[in-house]
This record gives structure tokens, C-alpha cells and sequence, in this order.
């Protein structure tokens, strides 16, 4: 059968590259001796696959993989035993059954939602928030894109889906279900609540949301639409002042008229 | 969620981050409120190595089962990471609590190889710890040496507080509590120090004092504390298979050089080859029960989810249930996909079987360990493997489809001539012969030989601990000689011959043998920009001549010198079990050319029966 697992990195796992990601979760797996199916030959590796690889220093409440099992326990028992097996900074948050014709995640992932916020000890500019309100409003935000041969302007403003600056307002935008979150991200949710009332006011600490294109269509990262940023505003990008963190990847199960993104959660159903 | 001592932006910066977080699978957490001794352990090089190292497993685990006592790690910061603690003053830390390593109480350093010794001091100087023992305060760890280097620790004596001589299980205890009760009572350091000496198996350099003659040898090497015996004994563990071995090893979340379970089935080795100092040091050779092994096997599988285990012996062929517990990892992890690694095997018809079971036949290579090219050099170091047994074992394999060797050997062995030499070119062309005798329709496609050599350096402890090294021009003669060799071969287009760098092994030799002068040296040479000397892209050989020409210090002296048998020898006051006596028996046959029975075969009253255990006692 396949099943699908999310999982969130926080702390210091996010100095954890994607590839070595890939192999804690093969002997993590291993650890927790859940019945996942391996390759033939004389190296036989485990029948897995990652939806998105997350950059290093990124953080992520949702990344996805997809694994080929023989037999799996109810959605509850496999995130337990499973959390039994992980370091501080990864934890298990979902576990779903896949149907057997479902494509694997890394082939449908379209788009993802971020939240980006100034790391302790950096300044970006003046009402950060604000600005940024500015620049996201253009009708077009062109960026040059070096390829090995040429440089050409690109418009990513048709990539940016949604922006908001708290997070219940970004929750609401995309349609978020508030109970498949954690109790911890809750909390985090209320707090900004009590901050900023029910309009989409920025947040004192200068925290911006954004649902982007992801995937191997359109793929625009959220470091990009910040250097894009500062460049409008003609101030320096510093990669290290933004602290990049994942909420949500999704598929699309629209058309080529109207987006319908789904989360690569909802597209599996909890075992019983 | 743990704070790390170092901000993003360097974490971001740097190669490999992961070399300094910790939080890696296994990692033991304590409250430092409920704990007296804080142990630093190191590995004076960069984690991807250290990670790999058995004996610091066995350490970690064995110091944390304490419930006083907090062990954490810490290995050398790469260059990059160097270069920017350097500039912004930041103290090197411990990675589990990610606090300073000055404010410990012990800094345990482990000495695998010659070559890490500037990196001791790089560890030292930028955990701010003052580089030499005399200058360390009550404020400042104590700091420990342990590990084969340890075995002649005179080199670097003067940047150790003690040295622990031997293995571990044995003695660390006592050690602990002692300076637990020293602290509770108010006492200093110095009283700590002489505590220490007072247990077997501890050297407290600064408790002696070594006097020169005019030529440069020891004159005396005298104890000048009440507290320090003249002659320290090796600790040894006799029970092997009671004692500390971690269950749940650390799993790195980087790949470290050893990704995999290591079960150590026996330690100490019957052979008796006369270059080499492990053989001698760590006898009498103690096998582990074979029942215990297996389970140790399916715990550490179990909580690393490693997908390999390697056996770890000096050499895995001479253990006595190999067959058993080699069939018993295969039958009962192959069909979880675990592959098993079993390195220092002798080729004959089990290791063929067990190999094509484990190996893609086409992939693996077969590996010899000849060491010397001629039958009469290998009489001299008394490595029992014969050509023939070379011979028939590669022709066994290829008969059974492999088609790659690599064989190993050394180049300025004693004695060694240049039939010896060119005997390993010889060789080399005589296994691809054996090949091209199968008919051409059952070849497994061209037979390839990758043969090696590196040079030989003389250790501490052993039959050859007398005898002079060759120097960097005579090893490069060695090297180009036998390379015009190979080339001669009638299968030249087989063979790939490996070569070392000369340089370095003069160094490693000069450490290996030498004495307390050195520190001196060592110190110029860190602080003129020496570090990670194991690494060719960073040894600075230029600044080695140097330092040791401004300290009138002839390296020479120390390598291509033949000493005499009255010499006393910086190591002398090292007692391993295996006598003076029987050293100078050793080398005595082995330059009349004459083999030496294995432990197995008759006793030949080494010295390591009065462990009172092991082989020795074996039937």
C-alpha cells in the first residue's frame, strides 16, 4: 500500500540538508521497523520519495514523503511509533493511506505557503510589513534571471497567489482547516489573533505569509520574492536575515482556468 | 529546545553545519543539575572521522551510564569554522550542551594517529585553555590523553595533564571518583595529579624528568614525585564479554567515513607481525562470546537502523565462532537488507561463500595484505601469507567471477632489497597470469590489480622499534624503482600501482619514536599555521623544516637512526605486557629470517601471559 507522511523540521534539524534528511528518515524507519517495502538487487533501498526538498536553514511545519508499505496500523499508531524514533526538531504530524493509483508527491506538488520573518538582531527596513504591502500590490515585480546562457526579465507577481501578515488572516486566505494543525501552531495562531485583531494587520515582530508557485512548472522561492523586494526598495538582501519557514504544500486539482490546491495531506484518508 | 553556540549566519555559512549541532540519533541529555564531573571527550579531527571511532562510543557511553558524570563530545572545527572562531573570539563547546569546553572539568583527548597532534593544540587553543600543562590553572580542565598514541606519549607530554595508558573499561571509575572527592574536599589540583598517579595504568607527565646525554639520547628519565611510579603498567580488559559496549550508538545525521553497526568481536591480534605495534600492544587477544555478539548485533541494528554491520578485529579470520556468527548476521538481517562488511579476512572457501552472499561479485574487489614482496622479506616481518596461498585464494575467486584485487605492501621494511622490491611487481603480474589462464570464454572481462604501497615506519613496542627508517630520498628511490618495475610486467596494463607521500610518513616517524623535545616543536609548528597535517591538501611541510631547524632539532635523529639495545627509549617506563626481552628476541630472528609460531600455535612466552587470560589460557 502507499501512504503518505507529513512532518515537521524546526530548530536546529533545519541545518539538516535535504539528502541527509532523506537518509535519518531511511534508518528512522528502520528503527521503528514499520513494514516499508525495499528494492530488489544487492542494495536494496527503501521504496520512498520526498515531496519538496526544503533548502538548508529553511523550517517546515509540512514536508511530505510517500512511502510503499506491506502493511500498515491505524494513522494514530504510525505517527507514535514513529515519533518514537526521531531526534528533538522532526516530528511525525500526519500519516494517510494513499489509493494505489494516486501519483507520487514530487510529481503534483504546485504550490506551498511560507511565512517569512526578520531573524533577532537584524533590521530590513522601516515597517517592514508595510513596505513589503507596497511592493506585492504592483501589477508586475520582474526579476532577471540568469540561466547559463542568457539573463531574461521574468514577471513572478503571477506566482505569488496570496500574501498576508498574520497568521489567521493567511489561514482564512487559503482556505486553511484550523483543526488538522497542531496544538503549538494554534497557539501561535491566537497569539498573532490577540495582536492584531480580525483585519490583516501586521504583526509587531514583522512576519509576512505568502502562498507561491512550487513545483517543476513554476517554482518560485520565497528568498527570491525577497531579494526582489529589497532590490525595489534599493536596499542591500541579506540571505540571513529572514528566517524562511514552510506551512503547507499542495497539489492542484484545478484546470488551466481556475487553481483548485488541495494539501498533500487531504489527499489521503486517515486509517482507522 | 537548546540554544547553539553559534548564530545562523555562521551555521549558514559554514561547510556541513551538522559537523557542530549534536542533537544526532542517540545522544545522551542530561540535567546539569544533577551531575558533578562534566567530560569533554574529543577526537582531534574533523567529525565526519571522529564520528566513526569505536573507542569514543565506548567511552561516551560508558562515563554517561554514570549518573554524576556528563559526557559530551567535541571534534576539530574545520578550517572554515578555525578561521571564524579565531576572528570573533568565540571558546570551542561541547556539542550536546553546546557550552565552552574551559569551563569542564575534563577534556579527554584521544590519539589515534601521529598526525593529528597540531590539532590537539588547534582543540586546546581555541576551547582558550592554555596550550601547555604549566600554565593551566584551578580554573581549567584536566586534561587527559588516551588511545595507541599514548603508547609513547613523550612527544606532546608537555600539553598533557595525565595520560591514561590502555584500555579504558578498566580504570576511568576510580579516576572520576577520585577527582569527586578531591573536589568535595576542597583539594587542588596538584593534590588531584597525585591522586592520579597513585592509580595504575595513569601517567602524570609533569611528575617526571627526563635528562639528555651529548649525543641527544636519554640519559635518565627519573620520577620526581613521591606519587609516580617509575614504571606504569597497561590497563587491559580481560573480561570482554562483561563488560561496557554501547547498544545504542550515536547515528550522525552527516555520513560519517564508518556509516554503519561495528561489533568488535575480539581484541588483540595471535599473528605477531613484526612491524606492527597494535599486534603487540593489545595482547593477549580476548574473544568476545559469540552469544553475546549476536545479541549486541540485533540491539544496535535495532536502535541505530543502520543498514550495514561491520565486523572489527585486528584480523576477523582468527576468531574462533567467525563461521557461526557470520552465518547467523547473514541469516538473520540479509532479508531486512542490512549488508554485512567484513574487512581483515583472510581469502579462502568460507570468506569466498560468505562474500558472494553479501557482495555483488561484480562490483567487490578481493584484498591481499602480502606487505612485502619477496617470501623471504615477508620470513623477516613474519607474515605468515605465502604466494602460494595468495595464489590459490585469487584463482579460488576467479574462478567464482571476481576479476578485481587490490593488495598492499610496504616499502622500506628491514633488510629489504631490491629483489624484495621488485618481488612485489612480480607478484602483482603473477595474480593477473593466474587470471588469463582461464580460458576466454569463462572470463569475467580483463582482470584488474591495484597494487599499494605505503612506507614503513617503525613503532614503539615492536620487534622493530630499534631499527632506522629510511629517509624521504630513499623511500622515493624505493618508489620510482619499483614503479620502473611495474611497468616492465608482461600484464603492466593490469596493474595500477598507488603510491604515498614521502613527507609525511618522515614526520609520522619522527613523532612515533620521539621524545618530550618535541613538544617545543610541535607548539612552532601549530602557531606558524600547522593543522589537519593528515590532510595533504593542508600539511605544510615548509613550515615542518623550518620549525625544527629554529629549534636545532635534526628529524633524522629520531628516524634514520639504528639504536642499540642498552638505549633507553622514551617508552621505556611504558610496561605492555609483551617484554623488552622478547622484542629483542623478535628482531633478532627476524634479521636471521626466521618466522615466529602464532598464538595458537605455541607460546612463545611474549610477556602478555601474565594478563592471565585470553589466548594464553585458551584449551
Amino acid at each position: 500500500m502507499k501512504a503518505r507522511l507529513k512532518f515537521s523540521k524546526t530548530g536546529s534539524m533545519k541545518f539538516i540538508g535535504h539528502l541527509d534528511i532523506m537518509r535519518y528518515f531511511q534508518k528512522a524507519f528502520r528503527r521503528s521497523e514499520i513494514a516499508v517495502e525495499y528494492s530488489q538487487g544487492y542494495s536494496p533501498h527503501q521504496l520512498i520519495s520526498f515531496a519538496a526538498p526544503l533548502g538548508v536553514g529553511l523550517t517546515s511545519e509540512a514536508e511530505y514523503l510517500d512511502m510503499q508499505l506491506s502493511e500498515s496500523l491505524s494513522s494514530k499508531k504510525m505517527i507514535d511509533i514513529i515519533n518514537e524514533t526521531m531526534v528533538e526538531g522532526i516530528n511525525v504530524e500526519g500519516f494517510r493511506a494513499l489509493s494505489d493509483d494516486s501519483k507520487n508527491a514530487m510529481s503534483i506538488v504546485a504550490a506551498a505557503d511560507y511565512s517569512v520573518s526578520v531573524k533577532e538582531g537584524y533590521i530590513v527596513c522601516d515597517d517592514f510589513a508595510n513596505q513589503f504591502k507596497k511592493f506585492v500590490m504592483q501589477d508586475e515585480i520582474t526579476i532577471l534571471k540568469k540561466s547559463k546562457k542568457s539573463e531574461k526579465e521574468v514577471d513572478i507577481k503571477p506566482f505569488i497567489y496570496h500574501t498576508a501578515y498574520n497568521r489567521s488572516s493567511f489561514d482564512k486566505m487559503v482556505d486553511r482547516n484550523c483543526d488538522s494543525i497542531t496544538v503549538e501552531q494554534k497557539k501561535d495562531a491566537v497569539d498573532s489573533n490577540s495582536t492584531s485583531v480580525e483585519q490583516d494587520k501586521p504583526t509587531s515582530s514583522g512576519v509576512i505569509f505568502m502562498q507561491l508557485a512550487t513545483g517543476s512548472v513554476n517554482n518560485l522561492k520565497p528568498e527570491l520574492v525577497m531579494e526582489a523586494f529589497c532590490n525595489s526598495i534599493s536596499i542591500e538582501y541579506n540571505p540571513f536575515a529572514y528566517q524562511v519557514h514552510r506551512i503547507e504544500i499542495y497539489a492542484d486539482l484545478g484546470d488551466e482556468s481556475e487553481r483548485k490546491l488541495v494539501s498533500l495531506q487531504d489527499l489521503g484518508t486517515e486509517i482507522e | 529546545m537548546r540554544k547553539l553556540a553559534l548564530s545562523d549566519e555562521i551555521l549558514l555559512t559554514v561547510e556541513k553545519p551538522a559537523r557542530y549541532i549534536g542533537n544526532e540519533v542517540n545522544m545522551v541529555k542530561k540535567d546539569l543539575s544533577q551531575i558533578d564531573i562534566r567530560f569533554c571527550m574529543c577526537f582531534p579531527d574533523v567529525y565526519e572521522i571522529g564520528m566513526s571511532h569505536l573507542g569514543i562510543q565506548i567511552l561516551y557511553d560508558m562515563f554517561n551510564r554514570r549518573e554524576d558524570t556528563y559526557c559530551e563530545r567535541v571534534y576539530s572545527p574545520w578550517v572554515d569554522l578555525d578561521k571564524i572562531m579565531r576572528e570573533k573570539n568565540i571558546p570551542l563547546f561541547a556539542i550536546e550542551s553546546q557550552d565552552p569546553i574551559k569551563d569542564f572539568d575534563f577534556l579527554g583527548i584521544t590519539l589515534q594517529y601521529e598526525m593529528c597532534y597540531t590539532n590537539i593544540l588547534q582543540v586546546l587553543d581555541l576551547s582558550q585553555i592554555p596550550v601547555y600543562t604549566k600554565d593551566r590553572t584551578e580554573e581549567h580542565p584536566i586534561v587527559i590523553g588516551g588511545g595507541p598514541c599514548s603508547y609513547n606519549p613523550e612527544p606532546i607530554a608537555d600539553f598533557f595533564d595525565l595520560f591514561y595508558l590502555g584500555e579504558g573499561e578498566t580504570k576511568y571509575s576510580e579516576l572520576l571518583d577520585a577527582y569527586k572527592e578531591n573536589k568535595k574536599n576542597g583539594g587542588s589540583r596538584s593534590e588531584f595529579l597525585e591522586m592520579a598517579a597513585r592509580i595504575d595504568g595513569i601517567y602524570v607527565p609533569s611528575f617526571y624528568e627526563v635528562s639528555y646525554k651529548e649525543d641527544n639520547t636519554i640519559e635518565s628519565f627519573t620520577s620526581i614525585n613521591e606519587n609516580a611510579p617509575l614504571t606504569i603498567k597497561k590497563e587491559i580488559e580481560m573480561n570482554v564479554s562483561d563488560t561496557y559496549y554501547p547498544q545504542k550508538p550515536l547515528v550522525p545525521h552527516i555520513k560519517a567515513t564508518q556509516d554503519r553497526v561495528v561489533l568488535e568481536i575480539q581484541r588483540g591480534c595471535i599473528r605477531g607481525c613484526r612491524f606492527c605495534q597494535a599486534g603487540m600492544i593489545y595482547r593477549p587477544v580476548r574473544e568476545r562470546d559469540v552469544e553475546v555478539l549476536k545479541e549486541y548485533a540485533r540491539n544496535m541494528l535495532k536502535s541505530t537502523g543502520h543498514e550495514e554491520i561491520s565486523l572489527s578485529s585486528l584480523s576477523s579470520s582468527d576468531y574462533s565462532a567467525l563461521k557461526e556468527l557470520t552465518y547467523f548476521l547473514i541469516d538473520e538481517f540479509r532479508k531486512d537488507g542490512v549488508n554485512i562488511s567484513l574487512p581483515s579476512l583472510r581469502i579462502d572457501a568460507f570468506s569466498l561463500d560468505v562474500m558472494s552472499k553479501v557482495q555483488d561479485v561484480k562490483k567487490s574487489s578481493l584484498t591481499f595484505a602480502p606487505e612485502a614482496g619477496s617470501q623471504r622479506l615477508r620470513d623477516v616481518i613474519n607474515k605468515g601469507l605465502t604466494e602460494e596461498a595468495i595464489l590459490n585464494g585469487a584463482m579460488d575467486a576467479f574462478n567464482s567471477g571476481w576479476n578485481r584485487v587490490k593488495l598492499y605492501f610496504m616499502l622500506g621494511l628491514p633488510t629489504e632489497n631490491e629483489e624484495d622490491i621488485e618481488g612485489i611487481a612480480i607478484l602483482s603480474d603473477k595474480i593477473a597470469r593466474e587470471y588469463y589462464t582461464i580460458p576466454k570464454e569463462q572470463r569475467n572481462g580483463k582482470v584488474s590489480i591495484v597494487s599499494s604501497t605505503s612506507f614503513f615506519v617503525p613503532k614503539p613496542f615492536t620487534p622493530f622499534q630499534w631499527v632506522k627508517m629510511a629517509t624521504s630520498e630513499e623511500f622515493l628511490e624505493k618508489q620510482r624503482f619499483l614503479n620502473g618495475k611495474m611497468r616492465e610486467q608482461l600484464n603492466q596494463k593490469s596493474i595500477k600501482y598507488n603510491w604515498h607521500e614521502a613527507e609525511l610518513t618522515e614526520l609520522e616517524g619522527v613523532f612515533a619514536r620521539g621524545d618530550r623535545k618535541l613538544s617545543k616543536v610541535i607548539y612552532d609548528a601549530y602557531n606558524s599555521g600547522c593543522m589537519y597535517d593528515a590532510w595533504s591538501e593542508h600539511f605544510k611541510y615548509d613550515n615542518w623544516v623550518k620549525v625544527f631547524e629554529d629549534n636545532g632539532i635534526d628529524p633524522l635523529f629520531y628516524t634514520s637512526r639504528e639504536r642499540d639495545f642498552e638505549e633507553i627509549l622514551p617508552w621505556d617506563f611504558i610496561d605492555v605486557g609483551v617484554t623488552k626481552d622478547f622484542l629483542q628476541r623478535e628482531y633478532k630472528r627476524a634479521v636471521e629470517e626466521k618466522v615466529t609460531p602464532n598464538c595458537r600455535q605455541a607460546c612463545v612466552n611474549c610477556g602478555a601471559k601474565q594478563f592471565e587470560g585470553g589466548v594464553c589460557f585458551e584449551g
